[in-house]
């Protein structure tokens, strides 16, 4: 099968006013006729959601949450990008489609990233219209504030919380479309699989996660706007519930999966400090606007630092490596996401890591305290330094952070087209859960962007191509391929419950973790890669001949739940490995180690490796297959990025 | 250390349910409260005993999905949510009772979960501001002077966990509808439908059977999130305003 990305012909800047003229469009009457399911609350889905029943379509809106208002979207903190140039410091769509593709090291689509930018300022306009509570200047005028790898300030920000504030937006939106009858809400409800019928996707098979009731649900279109999956790695700064079922589920139905390797390693996180720990907590990165980061000069030092025989106040300037300012003098500390991770990963393998595992560096706002006094800088990070005392017990007014990297992000995702439409017709990804936007890293403050980018702006033009085409009559869902998916679903409940072994569900995850931390985590080879996908097979061969899940299906069963979640995350490390052993290159989130310059940076090859790779499933313990769509850079060159 | 719970165990909500005693052992000061039961629950699955079930999504205090009452307090003796809480909180030897939040509003669906359903009903009855996507000004054409934003922020971060709800004698939802009402009344955004979403969410929050506030502050006090009691007051304030101007009703 060739992939077709479908992106409009014409110059980059007019592909997408092109395309919404070029669009078929459903008459206003007939909208009423289709019915769109929408799996996922967050920012993807709840806008998506609301703007699809605002034109006319009846939606049904689904989340395994207790209401749509608890989506994992809701814990981004930084900010949102727009490209508004409010500040008059040069930005512009351009220069925002620029950076992200550069960010992203060269391996997204350009027509998608530049839509995105376009896209960009009337998102911002929306949230404002909805009373969602920018920063604000003493004018009155919304604030802004750089922001990752970015030399402009174009971070639209709401304190700490801006994905709280923006979820809360759509969640409004939302929920006013549910009062006026055209979204039908579905809280505490996951998705169990795809239904396909004659080749188009046109319902899903759920269970009611209060009463285990397995149901079906017919549509006309069906869009995933489940997130990313992160929580393979078991510790991430993903909620607990974050997974990856609903996109697997269809992955097996047919949709290809592109670049599962991609994944986000977060610099600012607070370090891991035990083995009972169930999560890592992020620290928004505009911390780095900031903080500076560094470690002691030796290893010496940072052992006495670990034995806390020393206080890292009581270092002398002499004595520290500000290691990002002195390596990157242009950026700084704030130099993209993976540079920064990664470089914190070298000092600490060096040895100058300095909390009790070696596994942290500091993140100093002593001269920024010095310079705009303790009040400026509460008001700025309060509640992030609070959180931090909070889980840590120190204050960082006093004594330096300690951060270390965590996973965060995944850039791959199902592959989509230009319309967001995946291998399967008539079944959509947005947000986090499509591979499209941010290549092989992700810039910060983009994944609120591109979520309600996919939702407010492109769906509601590009669901209507393919509805036109569609007849509006519905299936039944005493359909055939209803009940197959059905008994389907419930003979793997039945499956996972009669097992009754000895391991617990979080056991094998947490193993799972470990495997895909080591291997497939901050740095690769293709030794380990081969092995870890060895010790996956085995594990997932432990898993469903060991594991424990007690009860039974017919009620609330919060290990069950799991237990689905943790068995489709063993087959996507399984896949994962095999896409970053493909890739024999280093890009952005992916490092092979094999593959670096003589300073320790990514070294690409776009020769070879300038595409997505696309893998399709062939069925129970068969090799997946590739497919590659070749990107094609008209408007930028690639260069070695260079934050230097 | 070394620890009693007291946990209410409930099958569902047709159950009576009733406390169950557990001792635990071997709990670091630096496990979140929730980490804690994750030990618990790992132990009683190996013994083949049905898991405590507790509601928890992002562990980083910022969902809201996350609700017990611990001895007495919702979401423990620090005003943060459970998530947050960690372990250090408490000293060895302690015996720590464990509830699902109390209300006739939020049934208990199992052992410590409930459902929270009626916040969401409440915010449908008017919680939001009739735009709909597209064919909105420029961001930057209304200025909004920094304290109202500021002060319409502080309301907006409410993260409907229900703390107030549990806290209040009265069982009362004034805190959280409140908090929603005041951040729109205070935005130019949010004048227009201003009375008549006062009204309708007061009316839904009436119907959802939430007890009358009685100024006790409980629900400030206990909130996670630090929502002022003065939101009550500016509610109330809006919902006369409403019954004696003409123009919604």
């Amino acid at each position: 099968m060739k992939l077709d990305a479908k992106i409009p012909s014409g110059p980059l800047a007019e592909k997408w006013t092109k395309h919404k003229f070029n669009v078929k469009l459903v008459n206003p009457a007939n909208k009423r006729k289709y019915e769109i399911i929408v799996v996922g609350t967050g920012l993807a889905g709840a806008s998506a959601a609301a703007s699809l029943a605002e034109l006319g379509y009846n939606v049904k809106a689904f989340c395994f949450q207790d209401s749509p208002r608890r989506a994992h979207s809701i814990a981004a903190q930084g900010g949102i990008n727009a490209a508004k140039n409010y500040q008059n410091d040069g930005d512009s769509i351009f220069r925002l489609f620029y950076d992200t593709i550069k960010g992203g090291d060269y391996r997204s689509r350009e027509a998608n990233v530049y839509r995105l930018a376009e896209v960009s300022v009337d998102i911002i306009d929306q949230c404002v219209a909805q009373g969602v509570p920018f920063a604000r200047e003493y004018g009155g005028l919304l604030a802004n504030r750089s922001f990752g790898g970015a030399q402009v300030s174009r971070t639209f920000y709401a304190r700490g919380q801006t994905g709280q504030q923006l979820l809360l937006g759509a969640y409004s939106a939302l929920s006013r479309q549910v009062a006026n009858g055209k979204v039908k809400l579905y809280p505490r409800t996951e998705m169990m699989d795809l239904v396909l019928v004659d080749g188009k996707a046109r319902g899903i098979v759920t269970r009611n996660l209060i009463t285990g009731a397995i149901e079906s649900h017919s549509g006309h279109a069906v869009l995933l706007c489940t997130g990313g999956y992160g929580n393979v790695f078991f510790l991430s700064t993903n909620a607990m519930g974050s997974n990856v079922t609903a996109a697997w589920r269809a992955h097996k139905k047919g949709a290809f999966f592109s670049n599962p390797c991609y994944t986000q390693i977060h610099p600012t996180c607070i370090p891991v400090s035990g083995d009972h720990q169930s999560k890592l907590t992020l620290m928004s990165e505009s911390l780095r606007n900031d903080g500076r980061v560094w470690v002691p000069k030796t290893i010496e030092m940072a052992e006495k630092l670990r034995k806390k025989q020393i206080k890292p106040q009581d270092i002398k300037d002499e004595d520290r490596d500000y290691y990002l300012e002195t390596k990157y003098p242009s950026f700084g500390n704030l130099v993209p996401r993976d540079v920064a991770s990664r470089n914190a990963k070298y000092v600490c393998d060096e040895g100058r890591g300095v909390n009790e595992t070696g596994e942290a560096v500091y993140l100093d706002f002593r001269d920024a305290i010095l310079r705009d006094g303790e009040d400026l800088v509460r008001s700025k990070y309060g509640n992030l330094f609070d959180m931090y005392q909070q889980i840590t017990g120190e204050n960082p007014y006093k004594t330096p952070m300690m951060i270390y990297p965590a996973v965060h992000y995944t850039m791959g995702g199902l592959w989509v087209d230009y319309n967001l439409m995946t291998t399967v017709p008539g079944l959509y990804a947005l947000g986090e859960a499509n591979f499209s936007d941010h290549g092989a890293n992700r810039l910060g403050a983009s994944a609120l962007m591109q979520g309600l980018a996919d939702g407010y702006f492109v769906i509601p033009y590009t669901v209507g191509d393919y509805l036109a085409n569609l007849s509006n009559e519905k299936v039944p869902v005493d359909h055939p391929e209803f009940k197959k998916s059905e008994n389907e679903v419930k003979e793997r409940i039945q499956k996972l419950l009669s097992i009754n072994g000895t391991k617990s569900v979080d056991y094998y995850h947490k193993k799972l973790g470990k495997i895909v931390w080591n291997y497939c985590g901050m740095a690769r080879t293709a030794d380990g890669l081969i092995k870890a996908k060895a010790m996956i097979k085995e594990l997932k061969a432990e898993f469903w001949s060991n594991v424990k899940i007690l009860g039974t299906g017919e009620e609330l069963n919060q290990t069950l739940e799991k237990a689905h979640r943790v068995a489709d995350f063993i087959e996507l490390g399984e896949l994962m490995m095999d896409d970053a052993l493909n890739r024999n290159e280093s890009c952005g989130g992916h490092f092979r180690e094999e593959y670096q310059t003589p300073e320790g940076e990514a070294l690409r090859d776009d020769e070879n490796y300038a595409y997505v790779a696309s893998w399709e499933y062939k069925g129970e313990g068969v090799e997946e297959v590739l497919h590659k769509e070749e990107l094609v850079f008209e408007n930028v060159k690639l260069t070695q990025r260079s934050y230097k | 250390m070394n620890l009693t719970l007291k946990i209410w165990r409930q099958q569902n909500h047709a159950d009576k349910g009733g406390f169950r005693t557990y001792s635990i052992t071997g709990i670091s000061e630096d496990m979140s409260f929730l980490e804690m039961l994750d030990v618990l629950n790992e132990e009683l699955t190996e013994k083949g005993e049905d898991p405590v079930h507790f509601d928890h999504d992002c562990r980083e205090g910022i969902c809201g999905t996350c609700s017990l009452f611990i001895n007495g307090r919702p979401h423990g003796p620090k005003q943060t949510t459970t998530c947050q809480l960690h372990m250090r909180s408490f000293s060895d030897g302690d015996t720590i009772t464990i509830e699902p939040w109390r209300a006739k509003s939020f049934p208990v669906l199992k052992d410590l979960m409930v459902d929270r359903g009626a916040f969401d009903r409440i915010i449908q009855a008017g919680g939001y501001v009739s735009v709909n996507t597209g064919g909105v000004p420029d961001a930057n054409e209304i200025p909004i002077p920094k304290v109202i934003a500021d002060e319409a922020f502080d309301a907006a971060t409410c993260i409907a966990c229900g703390a107030c709800v549990a806290a209040c004698k009265n069982a009362s939802a004034m805190l959280f509808v409140s908090a929603k009402i005041s951040q729109l009344a205070l935005l130019p955004q949010g004048q227009v439908e201003r009375r008549e979403r006062a009204e309708k969410m007061i009316a839904q929050m009436d119907a959802e059977g939430f007890g009358a506030c009685s100024n006790t502050g409980a629900c400030s006090a206990e909130c996670p999130k630090g929502i002022k009691q003065s939101n009550i007051a500016r509610m109330n304030r809006e919902y006369y305003a409403a019954s004696v101007v003409t123009e919604n009703v």
